[in-house]
């Protein structure tokens, strides 16, 4: 049962994926980019990894790809199509298989990165326990990279002005 | 007696669960459409009349006999039969494709509300997180019909929208965040257990700052520069028409009633109070907070850009994270058991 799902999202997400990268139109790639993102969201769901899900949906579809759309859409050369099959198709052909085989050598041998402890039953307040007492650091350090580029795009927006 | 129904089907089925199964979701999803179409066609009816009597008009008063009742189902038969127009230079799959996704978003957001005890299609234990990720999709509907449209003031439309969406998304999670400190969970049924005492009463900023933000998330006056239409004509949907634009309308009324349901669910109380049943309170809240955002719509001014950025960074902002601060002292200081 849940293998049907898994493999119904599965397709999806992959099909999704190829059109992003088929489509000639920045916009349809983009567009085909948050169902792909969706169906990603779905897979954790699958896993039983709900608050991930859900902040994928909300971080990606809500937030990046929105932002994404928004810059496409004041870019002046919207409505250009662009040759996506062009010289530089091997060399990206090259780096997608590779990392491509290096994934899925690690699923299949399985590559040890955290201690195999038992999935809490309820993730959420798990991962908020977490986050707050032994991995506060990286957590702390993301905040202030966030907060730079934040700074940093308002002094570059500023710039323009003058 | 759903239940025992339910049982002989899978009973039925044996390790064909998925047939039940099937049927089960669809009856569900079923449910959710009839009841977001007459809830939206209500609501329909229900402004007009709001609107015509702070005018000193009637509004609709023919159709139906009483009052004009049936003037909602007149019209949306009236958009059923409408000729299907795309336009020419529009982009066709994304044309057709956004109002689906404003559409699928509003009604994804149904399964995490809490009517009453039980009555809920699914108590998600991250509930109010699914919603706030999920409604995030309709400003995506809102951009692709904006730009597939080709059509300047539609994509003037959606750029505002985005903007809007995007910026009053971050002060409406943040205050929902200090209740649901006091709770400590994310499930929409444990949140109305939580109250004992309306929410409203120990956050009142935050249900301000929700309330105010919630308006804007819809797109409705005084914040609706997205649709503005003494300057864009109808924004981002001006070149819908027939059933494509109905889904769009009925999409906006059903997210009203989604933000205004969240809203009685966290600061409301939800389904609790005296002497009626729970179902007929939940309405009863969700309703009057429908009515405060028609009653706003129909005596507030538009926003400027500027202004509706501002208050949404400067003012909304600040204010929730200091909510939260205090929240989060107070119970530091007295914690409850």
């Amino acid at each position: 049962m849940q293998a049907v799902f898994f493999f119904v999202v599965a397709a999806f997400t992959v099909a999704t994926a190829l059109l992003v990268v088929t489509r000639p139109n920045i916009v349809h790639s983009a567009v085909a980019l948050i169902f792909s993102f969706c169906g990603v969201a779905g897979i954790y769901v699958l896993l039983d990894a709900e608050f991930l899900g859900a902040v994928q949906v909300l971080i990606y579809v809500g937030g990046i790809t929105i932002l994404l759309l928004f810059a496409i859409m004041l870019t002046t050369r919207i409505a250009t199509r662009v040759d996506v099959f062009n010289e530089q198709m091997g060399l990206s052909a090259l780096i997608a298989g590779g990392i491509t085989a290096i994934l899925v050598y690690a699923s299949l041998t399985g590559i040890q990165i955290a201690g195999e402890a038992p999935a809490p039953v309820e993730t959420t307040p798990a991962l908020g326990r977490l986050l707050m007492t032994t991995h506060v650091l990286p957590f702390e350090l993301i905040s202030i990279l966030l907060l730079a580029a934040m700074v940093g795009a308002i002094i570059l927006a500023r710039r323009e002005k003058e | 007696m759903i239940g025992g129904v339910l049982e002989s089907l899978y009973g039925l089925f044996g390790e064909w669960w998925i047939i039940p199964r099937l049927i089960e979701m669809f009856v569900v999803v079923s449910i959710i459409i009839g009841f977001i179409s007459v809830a939206a066609m209500f609501l329909i009816w229900w402004e007009r009349k709001i609107s015509a009597h702070i005018q000193v008009r009637f509004g609709p008063m023919r159709v139906g006999g009483w009052h004009g009742w049936a003037q909602s189902i007149a019209d949306g038969i009236k958009l059923l039969l409408k000729e299907d127009i795309i336009p020419a230079r529009a982009d066709r799959p994304i044309f057709i494709l956004a109002p689906m996704v404003v559409f699928a978003s509003a009604l994804a957001a149904y399964v995490v509300i809490p009517f009453g005890p039980g009555l809920i299609v699914q108590d998600l234990n991250i509930g109010i997180l699914y919603i706030i990720a999920i409604s995030s999709l309709a400003v995506l509907g809102i951009i692709m019909a904006g730009w597939s449209s080709n059509n300047k003031y539609a994509a003037l439309g959606a750029l505002r929208s985005a903007a809007q969406a995007v910026s009053y998304e971050i002060p409406l999670i943040i205050s929902l965040l200090g209740p649901l400190l006091i709770v400590g969970s994310l499930s929409m049924t444990k949140i109305v257990e939580a109250q004992y005492v309306p929410f409203i009463l120990v956050q009142p900023l935050a249900f301000l700052i929700y309330f105010t933000c919630a308006v804007a998330e819809t797109n409705r006056l005084p914040f609706d520069i997205p649709e503005a239409e003494s300057e864009l004509v109808a924004g981002f949907h001006v070149e819908y028409s027939g059933m494509r634009f109905a889904i769009f309308f009925m999409a906006e009324y059903a997210n009203m009633f989604v933000v205004c349901a969240i809203a009685t669910t966290v600061f409301l109380g939800g389904w609790k109070g005296p002497l009626l049943p729970p179902v007929a309170w939940f309405l009863i809240k969700t309703f009057f907070l429908l009515f405060v955002m028609m009653w706003l719509r129909w005596t507030l001014t538009r926003t400027r850009v500027d202004q509706l950025m501002n208050v949404a960074w400067k003012v909304l902002l600040p204010l929730a994270f200091v909510n939260l601060g205090i929240t989060g002292l107070v119970m530091l200081l007295y914690p409850v058991g």
